[in-house]
């Protein structure tokens, strides 16, 4: 068990650390892409993806940092990316709203809220067509459910008995939108409920707990043939858009963020760590190794080089 | 073995024959399988239900969505739309989802999906009913636009298209469902990208597509009888992509081009030819292009102005005479719109 611990940790102290290092380069503006952080949703993805195991594959969104890392553990192509380097997984031309690597599994992200959710659904749909056991995760956000078409999306999948697992990351803001400010309609989940899906909800930073969460879902899910429905809360630490929190902006106040910081994902799992006997020192080399892996990664990253101007005209058409 | 089919049968053939070859082929949409199959264009299917041949939920942005999700996932989906106008639900998926899957991975996804959309006019379908929007389509990079007008070309196109490894819309004009021609019973294909010459000619060169081929060779036809005109039709039957080459070549060697395009004009492809010509025959013009293609204004439902609305083989005749500054031709005697005698309401 602390082994998985352990395995959890390394990924979340990954997404993070990958994470201030780009705010610590960020202004040097060589990354030219806008960045919608993942601070604060770690756990969410990793238990998740460590759930539905590595053969699963994953579609996610814009805020797709932690999805990419915890999916593929590698940095190099990742941070090629962000610096629009033909060493990234879409040679530069996606950047940090785009990332995918769709043979490690994260097939698709894209910057329109809910868009997507259908490919996932297809995905999913070519799976079960070819009986191949392979479970699809579609990724989005609490403003995805005010599109029609996670709702066309959902019946479908439902409808077909589609093995997929729809996961709501519910920050509580489509952009500076609040949902209470955009709901007409009941409960996320309570409507969600209504159709032939499983549905579970929580509001935790441990990423065990989703861990397991998602594994009971999982487990009905295999016995019912249904889709499964999470609806995961998480608050954004940092701005829509940009590597700066934006408490200043008026639409939310910084003591908002301060009973998530106590029980952010990332400290609770150290926590556990040690709690659990592991040695701190294990722990801080552990970590020395993924801060020297980044390191390095960046250092490649910049050196690495652009597309040439020829190949704007590539991967237009197959 | 050649034999004589309707364009909607050679439709369903080339669909049948597909998905018994390859088991990665499958048909969905709307209505696809009920008793009316898509004026009979999925007539054949029903052996591949539900798996590989089924209807769908009235969702279409979710279903062109659906359809990429299989597609990178290994499938070759075929999504049918009735109309081509209840495709404008599916844009998002289409434009920023469908055309940009292969960019966006840097070359690593493909999308192999068919997007198969009936257009044009019927009897009485106004302005949500009966449009063709091919310029729209072939505007955004990523997608290739196929308009067969004719079954030969219909089944050779169709198979290319499912075949392809890029997103294909399909647009098939209702009016030449029930079009018959010589359509061989083995599976062949026809590249994307490759023009037709319908019919050789001299004197001027008619671009046309889709159902403005019938309209184009109808009133070459009767040039050459009253007139002694000799048309030359090409049927670039893929918009993106164009066979340049085939339409430089034709202009170049009469000196005229007409350009009778089922579309709006303003910003059309009748525009993007307009240019070429412009642009690779200055030269040798001998009259600037000239545009026959719908006004900008939208289809009316009641007669006159739906006759008004659609150019057709008299307005081709009438440009055609103002260029070579011919004598109006008399057109007493002629029949025209010969297939709208088949086609009664409500459809």
């Amino acid at each position: 068990m602390l082994k998985l611990h352990l395995e959890f940790y390394k990924k979340l102290y990954l997404i993070r650390k990958a994470e201030e290092k780009i705010r610590e380069h960020y202004s040097e503006d060589e990354m030219k892409t806008p960045m919608h952080m993942s601070m604060g949703e770690e756990a969410i993805v990793v238990g998740v993806l460590e759930a539905v195991g590595k053969q699963a594959q994953a579609f996610g969104t814009y805020r797709s940092h932690a999805l990419y890392l915890a999916k593929t553990g590698e940095s190099d192509m990742f941070f090629a990316e962000m610096y629009g380097k033909a060493t990234g997984p879409a040679k530069g031309k996606g950047g940090s709203m785009h990332l995918a690597l769709p043979d490690a599994g994260v097939v698709m992200t894209s910057a329109v809220v809910s868009t997507t959710i259908p490919v996932a659904v297809g995905a999913a749909l070519a799976n079960a067509y070819k009986k191949n056991g392979n479970i699809v995760v579609s990724f989005f956000g609490d403003g995805a459910i005010n599109e029609g078409v996670f709702w066309e999306s959902l019946n479908f999948a439902c409808l077909k008995k589609l093995p997929i697992l729809f996961v709501c990351e519910d920050n509580d803001f489509a952009i500076h939108s609040r949902l209470k400010d955009r709901l007409g309609h009941k409960p996320i989940t309570k409507v969600v409920s209504q159709f032939y899906c499983h549905t579970d909800e929580a509001s935790t930073t441990d990423v065990y707990e989703i861990y397991e969460i998602t594994r009971n879902m999982l487990a009905k899910m295999k016995k019912s043939g249904m889709p499964g429905f999470l609806h995961l809360k998480y608050y954004r630490y940092l701005e829509h858009v940009g590597v700066n929190e934006d408490f200043d902006a008026g639409y939310r106040a910084r003591k908002e963020l301060l009973p998530w910081l106590e029980k952010d994902p990332v400290k609770v799992q150290r926590d556990r760590l040690i709690r659990e006997g592991m040695k701190e020192s294990v722990v801080l080399a552990v970590e020395k190794k993924i801060d020297q892996q980044l390191e390095k990664s960046i250092r490649e990253a910049q050196k690495a080089p652009f597309l040439k101007k020829e190949e704007l005209m590539q991967d237009v058409y197959a | 073995m050649l034999r004589s089919l309707t364009y909607e049968q050679a439709i369903a053939e080339a669909l049948r024959q597909e998905m018994e070859r390859d088991a990665s082929v499958f048909v969905y949409g709307l209505d696809v399988t009920d008793h009316k199959k898509i004026f009979g264009s999925t007539k054949g299917l029903e052996k591949f239900a539900p798996k590989r041949f089924f209807g769908t939920p009235l969702s279409e942005d979710a279903m062109m969505g659906v359809g990429l999700g299989a597609a990178i996932n290994g499938l070759r989906p075929v999504h049918v739309h009735i109309r081509v106008d209840f495709l404008l639900l599916a844009m998002n998926q289409l434009v920023n989802m469908v055309a940009t899957a292969r960019f966006g991975s840097g070359g690593v996804l493909k999308a192999p999906l068919v997007i198969r959309a009936v257009i044009g006019r019927g009897w009485g379908q106004a302005f949500q009913h009966s449009k063709s929007l091919q310029s729209m389509f072939a505007h955004i990079p990523g997608i290739k636009v196929v308009m067969p007008s004719n079954a030969y070309d219909a089944k050779g196109l169709l198979i290319s298209a499912i075949r392809d490894d890029s997103p294909t819309m399909f647009l098939e004009h209702r009016w030449l469902y029930w079009m018959e021609g010589k359509v061989p019973a083995e599976p062949y294909t026809i590249p994307l990208g490759k023009a037709r010459l319908v019919r050789r000619g001299k004197d001027i060169t008619i671009v046309a597509t889709s159902w403005m081929n019938v309209e184009a060779y109808k009133a070459a036809e009767i040039l050459a009888r009253k007139q002694g005109v000799e048309v030359e039709i090409i049927d670039p039957r893929t918009i993106y992509p164009l066979d340049k080459a085939a339409l430089v070549r034709s202009v170049n060697k009469t000196g005229h081009c007409v350009v009778a395009d089922y579309d709006w004009e303003f910003c059309g492809f009748s525009a993007e030819v307009a240019a070429l010509v412009s642009e690779k025959c200055f030269g040798r013009l001998k009259s600037p292009v000239t545009r026959i293609a719908f006004p900008h204004t939208h289809c009316a439902t009641t007669r006159p102005l739906e006759n008004a609305f659609y150019p057709n083989a008299v307005s081709i005749i009438r440009a055609v005479e103002k260029k070579l500054q011919l004598k109006p031709t008399d057109l007493s005697g002629e029949e025209f719109y010969s297939w709208e005698n088949r086609f009664k309401g409500p459809f």
